[in-house]
């Protein structure tokens, strides 16, 4: 695939082990600023590792990847780098249960950024608006449900101002009920801009917003293609098959 | 207070139960009687400063003795794991006589009774606080550290606000029974002279020769201490509990 200077992520050629198990194999993808990507796939397909290691949660083996220009060596001073450029949401939402909802959004700004607390807080009031549960700042997590809780989390991730957002599966732990709420919050963030990078099985959500849909399985990038060729003519029988499986309800 | 109330009748049955008693050696309605309770209470000051400088010496070395312990590299583990173990496996008597009659002459130093006491129970019980800390901060969920990587904190913020404040509240519980512990070891400072409540007895009943009265008397007093700061542990548990999720 071809890389150009507009590609604000490149990932060339890289591979993950866990032991004998092959999570990511030679995957190769490239995003640019303002574009949004979705990965779907099955499970143990390698999506959430390959998000994982745009960030550097994950330490990937061989292969490379830059975030905005920045190569992703695993020492220190690339991880803070990249990190502070990227933010990310979680499956399992991972708030901080001890502080408010207005302290999980002010802890980062507060000590990576040095802002003050006033600035930390009206930042946060502004995200917490965004998201559209200002009124729950001073509760704690546990008070709020599922769905509202990932939106503190979005709101979390927003409040560091990074230039891409990644979603691990932000939806799967949810209450069917709740799925609808985080997904327009998603659909705002998508509309305003935003560049994201989803793993996610909303195939709806998908259609939405994606600008390119990317089919995993066994730690290969079987397919990338725009939504509407990607929903309407899958090339591959793998592909086919999950399609029609996630998409029978 | 019930507590306390029924204390007081127990000790009012056993004064009734045989002639062997002779409760005038620390009754206060006498001058003398008054003079004992009163030396036997002075020894409250020594223990409880004794044990408070000593678990917050050894919380403070056994949160920095189990940092290491929890690192990727083997090497500091290996140094967690040998302080620990070595630490770990010396009676607290016999650390106190080491720590009085054999630091000195190694290190050149004076040590006076209430330091040496302090260094010797901090040491030994630092080996727990460290092993308590590791497994506290071992509970907390890898998603906490991985939040705190994504919002760019470092790893000296990630500890101070968002990792060892819930590693704390879980193991409350079992800090308390540290502290309790500690009042109680404190007691074996006493070899060394130090004058704290058991010693205070010992010197008594050397003087007054009414063992039975003034062992009861301290007993009694080291009960009442551990069910105030029982109930002080318990209310400082129930106040960190903003979230029962942690």
């Amino acid at each position: 695939m071809s890389q150009t200077a507009a590609d604000y992520i490149s990932i060339n050629g890289v591979f993950k082990h866990f032991g004998d198990f092959t999570a990511l194999n030679n995957v190769s993808l490239s995003v640019g600023l303002g574009e949004r990507v979705v990965i779907c796939g099955p499970s143990g397909s390698g999506k959430s590792t390959l998000i994982r290691c745009i960030n550097g949660l994950e330490q990937h083996e061989d292969g490379i990847i830059v975030v905005d220009g920045i190569s992703l060596d695993h020492r220190a001073k690339s991880l803070e780098a990249i990190r502070s450029r990227v933010g990310m949401v979680f499956q399992q939402f991972n708030l901080f249960p001890h502080l408010t909802v207005l302290e999980n959004l002010t802890l980062g700004p507060i000590r990576s950024k040095n802002m003050t607390p006033q600035a930390a807080r009206d930042l946060a009031m502004t995200y917490l608006e965004r998201v559209q549960i200002p009124e729950q700042a001073l509760k704690y997590p546990r008070q709020l449900s599922g769905g509202q809780q990932q939106r503190v989390a979005i709101a979390r991730s927003l409040c560091m101002e990074p230039k891409i957002l990644l979603f691990d599966e932000p939806t799967s732990a949810l209450d069917p009920e709740m799925i609808t709420e985080v997904l327009d919050v998603m659909i705002g963030l998508a509309d305003g801009g935003m560049t994201m990078v989803c793993v996610t099985h909303e195939m709806g959500f998908a259609r939405r917003v994606a600008d390119k849909m990317v089919f995993m399985d066994r730690g290969e990038i079987v397919e990338m293609a725009a939504p509407d060729v990607f929903f309407k003519a899958p090339k591959t029988d793998r592909c086919r098959t999950f399609l029609k499986q996630i998409l029978q309800h | 207070m019930k507590k306390l109330f029924a204390l007081s009748i127990l000790l009012f049955l056993l004064t009734g139960c045989s002639s062997e008693w002779g409760w005038y050696v620390v009754n206060p309605a006498n001058k003398s009687g008054l003079i004992n309770l009163k030396f036997l209470f002075s020894g409250y000051y020594y223990t409880l400063l004794l044990s408070f400088t000593s678990i917050f010496i050894s919380v403070t070395v056994g949160l920095l003795v189990a940092l290491p312990g929890l690192s990727k590299n083997p090497w500091l583990r290996n140094c967690n794991r040998v302080y620990v173990e070595v630490v770990r496996s010396v009676p607290i008597l016999v650390l106190i006589l080491w720590v009085y009659y054999g630091l000195p002459p190694i290190t050149g130093l004076e040590i006076n009774v209430f330091w040496a006491g302090v260094i010797a129970l901090a040491l030994s019980d630092s080996a727990f606080q460290a092993e308590i800390f590791r497994a506290g901060i071992q509970s907390i969920d890898k998603g906490q550290y991985e939040a705190s990587h994504t919002i760019s904190l470092n790893y000296r913020d990630t500890m101070r606000f968002v990792i060892l404040p819930q590693a704390i509240r879980r193991i409350l519980p079992a800090l308390g029974n540290q502290l309790v512990y500690m009042l109680k070891m404190s007691s074996l400072v006493s070899v060394i002279g130090m004058q704290e409540l058991t010693r205070k007895a010992n010197e008594l009943v050397v003087t007054e020769y009414r063992p039975l009265e003034i062992y009861s008397v301290l007993v009694v007093e080291y009960l009442v201490l551990i069910l105030v700061v029982s109930a002080g542990v318990r209310w400082l548990e129930r106040r960190l509990k903003t979230d029962e999720n942690i």
